[in-house]
């Protein structure tokens, strides 16, 4: 560990760091701008000056930017020095030379990096008399507001943009003082990370198009710390909120999950929970008139309380995208033997990955690690689509192999523009399997498309090859064998190897595949990691408290042996064959559902009961990795909505049923004994935890307006809500210093008030939180032990002769329900179409982008066709989303033919 | 029921509402003192010349939540006030107004003053204790120790009248002042008794049990509506009830010319009720070290010396 | 001890003196123009609501009276959408006046706005805003902040350039 001298103090630090880095980590507050923990230094913006001094010896010393000089061993530094002090005063008196006098009317005020360091150098008087420099802005589409005159070329964004989330369409123009960073011309920022902007520009020319609709400053701003509902890689987020409504999402840093970074979907999919559509209050469908009328709390308890008698034969139907803690009272209401949750392929992948993940010897690694992993083979997802910010992370850790090259030269990691200079655009062995083209397809060192049978192949095709004893593929093709021996040569070849496969094509043996892949590379000694994608935020959490299949409750309400189905925070017709559930909800006598927003099978509900989002409740959620991480509510429900196990929870006083919870802790320790795997009781501190007696306040200190926010209505002002689920308090008041990092509710400190204040957080910048990253995983792998391969190799895929394989095609911006109600996601998201290949278009006499009637499980309907040349023969994409043909199970056999 | 009793009754009745009477007026009569002679007007808006504030302030007094803290020991909370009421209302049954208006001859008169000023004490102590908070502990535990410190005085500064007038009888004590008020001759006993009882009734500059600028409020902080309105009246009850004995032991009581005697007695009373308020309009507080070595070290001697002096003096006049 | 006495002979004395105290309602003091009195939203001087809803006010504010939701015209100028003051909270301490970097909100020297009803003490924007300037007459933010609005373009504020055209070369 070398030590450094600061101010003729010395500090230990660690191997390998610029100074920057490491006086920040230290705790010392050096002003910067274009340094950023996860894209390191390129020395742009001069801010992070210090004086280095070549021994005690020198008093004169030399001027250095921090961010470009290593912390070696014997470094003497000053921060205080008098000059240098000057020196940064200067560079930011620069840097507002054209700055625009827009604080008050800025989205970044109270919020803005440049507004810190110009407080923290000291400078504060404008000296210049010439004129402000001015650009004019462009529509960057609905995520994304520019006011390019606030920037002062630090050149964050387009490093972020282009170098580390590839987008192409956007850009730094021109020359001098002229330059100006956008799109070559007006239009939506394509890219799927491009809200990532809003917190990497350190001042205000990107800012949330979503929050300035209802603008909020940070610190009115109601928050806690939350857990990303639109897809299975549970990114954390801070929701914020005021006057009842969510305001925007922002990132919380999770060094095994998220790190700075979210995706678009996650950043602006909020915006359901403030949708005037949301159920707000309990509907009981009227005997007379069959219709839906509101009813109150009392009558719907009566409705309960009539239907849940002792000895009913009451069946749950569980959701995937609901909490563990609402599942687990769903299942023991009914039973655990009545209780119902995936369809049965999907049931069926599940189980199979909550086996590999368990009996195997392959650990699933976090978003980190495969951001780390040096060679990585993904089977059958398309990521970007599928988990976003997966695809961040692959587009990371094809930079691992390069930069041990890199290294080698003696230039060190965090020299960026070096290092890419280095890498130029050499690309780690990433492969990439799938039914179609993907975007990360650029990056692959190879790629292949196949039916989701001949991806499974392949898969076992490379785990065979790496080891004997995995099952082997019966005629494999000479393409197909030669390209698994090059994946597996690749992935024998590296340290740290990463085998990603996932449900969306919904193939059981696609799962297996991977599976053997990852664990026989295992046996070959390497450390591999075998990660599963789930299109739901709890997918594997129902997954690991069990559940029957769907078809099985639909056999069994055909047989008569149930009548009344509770459905939690599920749309049926998402998840099942429309003519199967409509056949089951009308066989149904009573269907309660409870949902926080109306949906298709709301429409056939007897009783309506409102449930909270993700937003108004607490909850754990069980990630890809197995993490179990606990969200927590930003704001107390308006109206009847209450959680979905308190309405549960009420359905079970009424029946008598002999168990009963108070708070949310009650019903997780209730859950840590009935199902062992889901030992959630140190996801976070309990609801009795307290630091020196205080809750941890959900609001800023300076929050703002609490004696007027309510005076409207009366002006005596209403007291707090309580919270008995947890630790956190409605309140400004309680412990403002640094609580354990499951419960942080904002970042903030002292002469940091932009997201930079993360940097305290930290046990180092850039590294994990504070007393570790938030979340416990549930799931190790088997230690020892033999492997035991599945089998089942599939046969390869035929095409049919009349019907194609219609394969679900999934987008970022329109395959999450949820995130559609969010105008800017709506925006975004394409119209309905089929994907055809192009031999399958010439045979049916389909040319460009006419139109097609697609016929599948009893229903058809016209669709807009897009040639995909990257589709297999006989396989077509249909896309997954609301589309007219809602309520099939992809992917299935159907027909295609020409309309006219 | 014999005509006496009946008469004996409305006099009781009638000393309990003119006493009680009082203690409200004394409330305006105080603010509007204090801003007299601070050049203020005091409360002038409420009737004539602001008489009916007391009305005003009664009916606040009385509509006032009264609430009692939930760490605090209830019933001795509630009892406190209740106890500085009725002590002090008893001790004036043994005042005479004028001849024939009291509300019992007692022989030992004083003796019972002094009875009841003793048990006093409790009802600030009670308070301060079951208050549970720290100030009013502070303020109760300094009003026991003060109010006990000076009572010995007391006691000691009126056995000089006692002995020249050869009666506890405060009817005989005044009837015995004839000739010369007991002032004259007893002027040490009046000065100790004068400031013993500003102590006993903790009024400023002695108010240390209460001492806002450091305990808040003292032994009643904790207390609020007419909970501490019992304790306000208690106060002014009290400024009333030493007045009277001074006048009583020292001033010849109801004697003077050309007027009836209720009217001397009432004038000289209001006299001294006005002393005590200029008193604190003028002084500031000592600290509580200052009270006590100042009762212990300078009272108690000069009382003790006073007692000395009048024996000898009767002994040698032969008396 | 004299001296207790002498100071009680003074005090005495004051009886006689003049008094000090302004009989209020029959007598009407003198109220400076900087008083801090009932709170007001100004104009800017083309008339146009000088408050463009930045939240300083209500965070400065030690009571945390002042409530409000900002909201956009289609031109980009922010403008309060509801702008609410609590007056029965309000301490007067002109905190809000103090932040605000518009002259918008306003202290001004009428303080007799008593009520007998809580509720009427809570004011909203159209009990607050009028018709001037009120202080600062010739202050108008927006002909100083880069942002554009209608009938101010880009380039067109107070010490600005014409906005840059990117794609010129010249030095």
């Amino acid at each position: 560990m070398p030590t450094i001298y600061i101010d003729n103090k010395p500090y230990e630090v660690k191997d390998g760091q610029n100074l920057l880095h490491a006086c920040l980590s230290l705790g010392f507050d050096i002003p910067y701008f274009c340094w950023h923990p996860a894209m390191n230094s390129v020395g742009a913006c001069r801010q992070c000056a210090v004086k280095q001094f070549r021994d005690e010896k020198d008093t004169k010393g030399k001027i250095v930017m921090s961010c470009m000089t290593p912390a070696a061993d014997g470094t003497r530094i000053s921060i205080d020095d008098p000059e240098v002090k000057e020196f940064r005063a200067c560079v930011i008196e620069w840097l507002m030379l054209n700055h625009p006098h827009d604080c008050p009317v800025c989205d970044e005020g109270g919020e803005c990096h440049l507004q810190d360091m110009t407080v923290m150098t000291g400078h504060d008087y404008r000296r210049t008399r010439f004129r402000k420099r001015t650009h004019r802005n462009q529509d960057l589409g609905p995520f994304v507001n520019h006011e390019m005159n606030r920037c002062i070329q630090c050149y964050r964004c387009v490093r972020f943009y282009r170098d580390h989330a590839g987008g192409r369409d956007f850009d730094v123009f021109a020359s001098h003082h002229h330059v100006y960073f956008g799109r070559q011309k007006d239009g939506t920022l394509e890219n799927e990370f491009s809200g990532n902007l809003v917190e990497i520009c350190p001042t205000g020319v990107f800012t949330d198009k979503s929050l300035k609709r209802h603008y909020t400053r940070k610190w009115d701003l109601q928050t806690a710390p939350s857990v990303c509902m639109h897809c299975g890689l549970g990114c954390n987020t801070i929701p914020g909120e005021r006057y009842g409504t969510l305001r925007r999402i922002l990132n919380r840093f999770n060094g095994e999950v998220n790190g700075y970074f979210l995706c678009d979907r996650g950043r602006y999919g909020y915006e359901f929970v403030n949708s005037s559509r949301r159920t707000r209050q309990p509907f009981i469908r009227n005997k007379e008139s069959g219709k839906l009328v509101p009813a109150s709390r009392e009558e719907s308890l009566e409705y309960l309380s009539s239907v849940l008698y002792f000895g009913a034969k009451v069946i749950g139907i569980g959701s995937p995208r609901a909490s563990i803690e609402a599942n687990f009272a769903l299942r023991t209401l009914v039973g655990p033997e009545r209780f119902f949750s995936f369809g049965e392929r999907n049931l069926k992948m599940i189980s199979s990955i909550i086996d590999a993940l368990k009996n195997g010897p392959a650990r699933s690694p976090s978003l980190r690690e495969i951001a780390d992993s040096d060679a990585v083979f993904v089977l059958g997802e398309d990521v970007t689509n599928t988990a976003p910010l997966l695809a961040l992370a692959l587009r990371q850790s094809v930079r691992q192999r390069p930069m041990e090259r890199v290294e080698k030269f003696g230039i060190p990691l965090w020299n960026d523009s070096a290092v890419r200079e280095g890498i130029q655009d050499e690309k780690g062995p990433l492969f990439i399997a799938g039914t179609h083209a993907t975007k990360l397809d650029e990056l692959a060192t190879e790629t292949y498309h196949g039916a989701p049978d001949d991806l499974a192949r392949l898969g076992f095709a490379v785990a065979h090859e790496l080891d004997p004893e995995a099952p082997a593929v019966t005629n494999p093709g000479e393409d197909v064998s030669s390209l698994a021996r090059r994946i597996a040569n690749a992935l024998r070849n590296s340290r740290r190897p990463v085998v990603i496969s996932g449900m969306s094509s919904g193939s059981e043996e696609l799962v297996h595949a991977a599976a053997n892949a990852a664990w026989a590379l295992c046996r070959t000694g390497k450390d591999a990691g075998l990660c599963f994608i789930q299109n739901e935020c709890n997918a594997l959490g129902l997954g690991l408290m069990g559940g029957r299949s769907l078809d099985e409750a639909f056999s069994l309400m055909e047989k008569g042996e149930t009548d009344t189905a509770i459905v939690l925070e599920n749309d049926l017709y998402g998840n099942s064959e429309s003519f199967l559930v409509d056949k089951f909800l009308d066989k149904c006598r009573h269907v309660i559902v409870i949902d926080h927003l109306p949906s298709k099978t709301t429409e056939k509900a007897g009783l309506i009961l409102p449930a909270c989002t993700f937003a108004e409740s607490n909850g754990v959620f069980v990630n890809n990795e197995g993490r179990a991480q606990r969200f927590f509510r930003v704001f107390v429900p308006s109206d009847e909505i209450q959680d979905s196990w308190r309405w549960l929870g009420d359905a079970m006083k009424v029946s008598r049923h002999p168990v009963s919870w108070e708070t949310d802790d009650d019903i997780i320790a209730s859950v840590s004994r009935e199902v062992p795997i889901l030992n959630l009781k140190d996801v976070s501190p309990p609801a009795a935890f307290r630091v020196a007696g205080q809750k941890i306040p959900r609001q800023p200190h300076r929050y703002s307006g609490r004696t007027a926010m309510h005076a409207d209505i009366s002006v005596h002002e209403p007291k707090p809500p309580e919270d008995p689920d947890s630790a956190l308090s409605f309140s400004m008041e309680g412990y403002e210093g640094m609580p354990p990092s499951p419960l942080l509710t904002r970042f903030w400190s002292p002469g940091w008030n932009s997201v930079q204040s993360v940097n305290k957080f930290q046990s180092e910048v850039g590294g994990p939180l504070r007393g570790g990253d938030p979340g416990k995983r549930l799931i190790e792998p088997a230690k020892g032990g033999a492997v035991s391969y599945f089998q089942g190799v599939p046969a390869s895929f035929e095409p049919g002769s009349e019907r194609l394989f219609i394969v679900p095609l999934y987008h970022i911006f329109g395959s999450d329900e949820l995130s559609l109600l969010s105008p800017g996601i709506a925006e975004r998201t394409p119209a309905p179409y089929i994907a055809l290949s192009r031999k399958d278009a010439d045979s049916l006499g389909i040319a460009g982008e006419s139109g097609a009637e697609v016929a599948a499980s009893g229903q058809s309907c016209r669709l807009p066709v897009k040639v995909d040349d990257s589709l297999p023969h006989g396989v077509v994409g249909l896309f997954a989303g609301s589309s007219p043909l809602r309520g099939i199970a992809l992917p299935l056999w159907g027909r295609v033919r020409k309309t006219e | 029921m014999t005509n006496e009793t009946v008469w004996k009754l409305i006099t009781v009745f009638a000393i309990l509402f003119v006493t009680l009477n009082v203690a409200a007026f004394l409330i305006w009569l105080e603010r509007r003192l204090l801003a007299l002679w601070q050049d203020r007007y005091g409360p002038n808006r409420v009737g004539p010349f602001g008489l009916l504030q007391v009305v005003a302030d009664m009916v606040k007094v009385f509509t006032k939540e009264d609430w009692i803290p939930p760490f605090a020991d209830k019933p001795v909370f509630v009892i406190a006030p209740a106890i500085i009421m009725l002590t002090i209302i008893t001790a004036f049954a043994v005042i005479p107004f004028s001849p024939g208006i009291e509300v019992v001859n007692l022989n030992v008169g004083l003796l019972f003053f002094l009875a009841m000023s003793s048990l006093g004490v409790y009802s600030v102590a009670f308070a301060g204790w079951s208050s549970a908070s720290k100030y009013s502990l502070l303020g109760g535990l300094r009003a026991a120790a003060q109010m006990l410190s000076y009572e010995v005085f007391m006691g000691l500064s009126l056995t000089g009248v006692v002995m020249l007038a050869g009666s506890f009888n405060l009817e005989d004590i005044v009837n015995a002042q004839k000739g010369m008020w007991f002032f004259v001759p007893q002027f040490v006993g009046f000065v100790v008794f004068f400031i013993a009882g500003i102590a006993e009734t903790h009024r400023l500059p002695f108010d240390l049990p209460e001492a806002e600028s450091e305990l808040v409020a003292g032994f009643h902080s904790e207390y609020s509506g007419m909970k501490f309105g019992m304790f306000f009246v208690g106060e002014y009850l009290g400024i009333t009830l030493i007045s009277a004995l001074i006048v009583t032991l020292f001033f010849g009581g109801w004697m003077g010319p050309v007027l009836p005697p209720i009217v001397w007695f009432t004038i000289k009373t209001f006299f001294f009720i006005c002393v005590f308020i200029l008193l604190r309009a003028s002084l500031p507080r000592p600290r509580y070290d200052q009270l006590m070595s100042y009762g212990w070290k300078v009272m108690l001697p000069l009382s003790l010396l006073n007692l000395l002096v009048t024996g000898g003096i009767l002994l040698a006049t032969g008396k | 001890m004299f001296s207790l006495i002498r100071t009680m002979w003074t005090i005495l004395l004051h009886m006689f003196r003049k008094r000090e105290t302004v009989l209020y309602p029959e007598e009407k003091p003198y109220i400076p123009p900087r008083w801090r009195g009932r709170i007001i939203l100004s104009r800017d001087p083309d008339g146009e609501e000088r408050c463009v809803a930045c939240y300083l006010c209500a965070v400065a504010c030690p009571v945390d009276c002042i409530s409000l939701q900002a909201a956009e015209d289609g031109h980009g100028r922010r403008y309060p959408e509801f702008f609410r003051i609590n007056f029965s909270r309000c301490i007067f301490c002109g905190f809000c006046e103090e932040a605000c970097p518009t002259y918008a909100i306003q202290l001004t020297n009428d303080f007799e706005m008593g009520e007998y009803v809580r509720q009427n003490l809570v004011y909203e924007k159209e009990d607050l805003l009028i018709s001037g300037p009120g202080k600062h007459p010739e202050y108008n933010f927006y002909r100083m902040a880069g942002l554009s609005i209608k009938g101010k373009d880009k380039g067109e504020a107070v010490n600005e350039e014409q906005p840059v055209d990117v794609r010129d070369l010249m030095p």
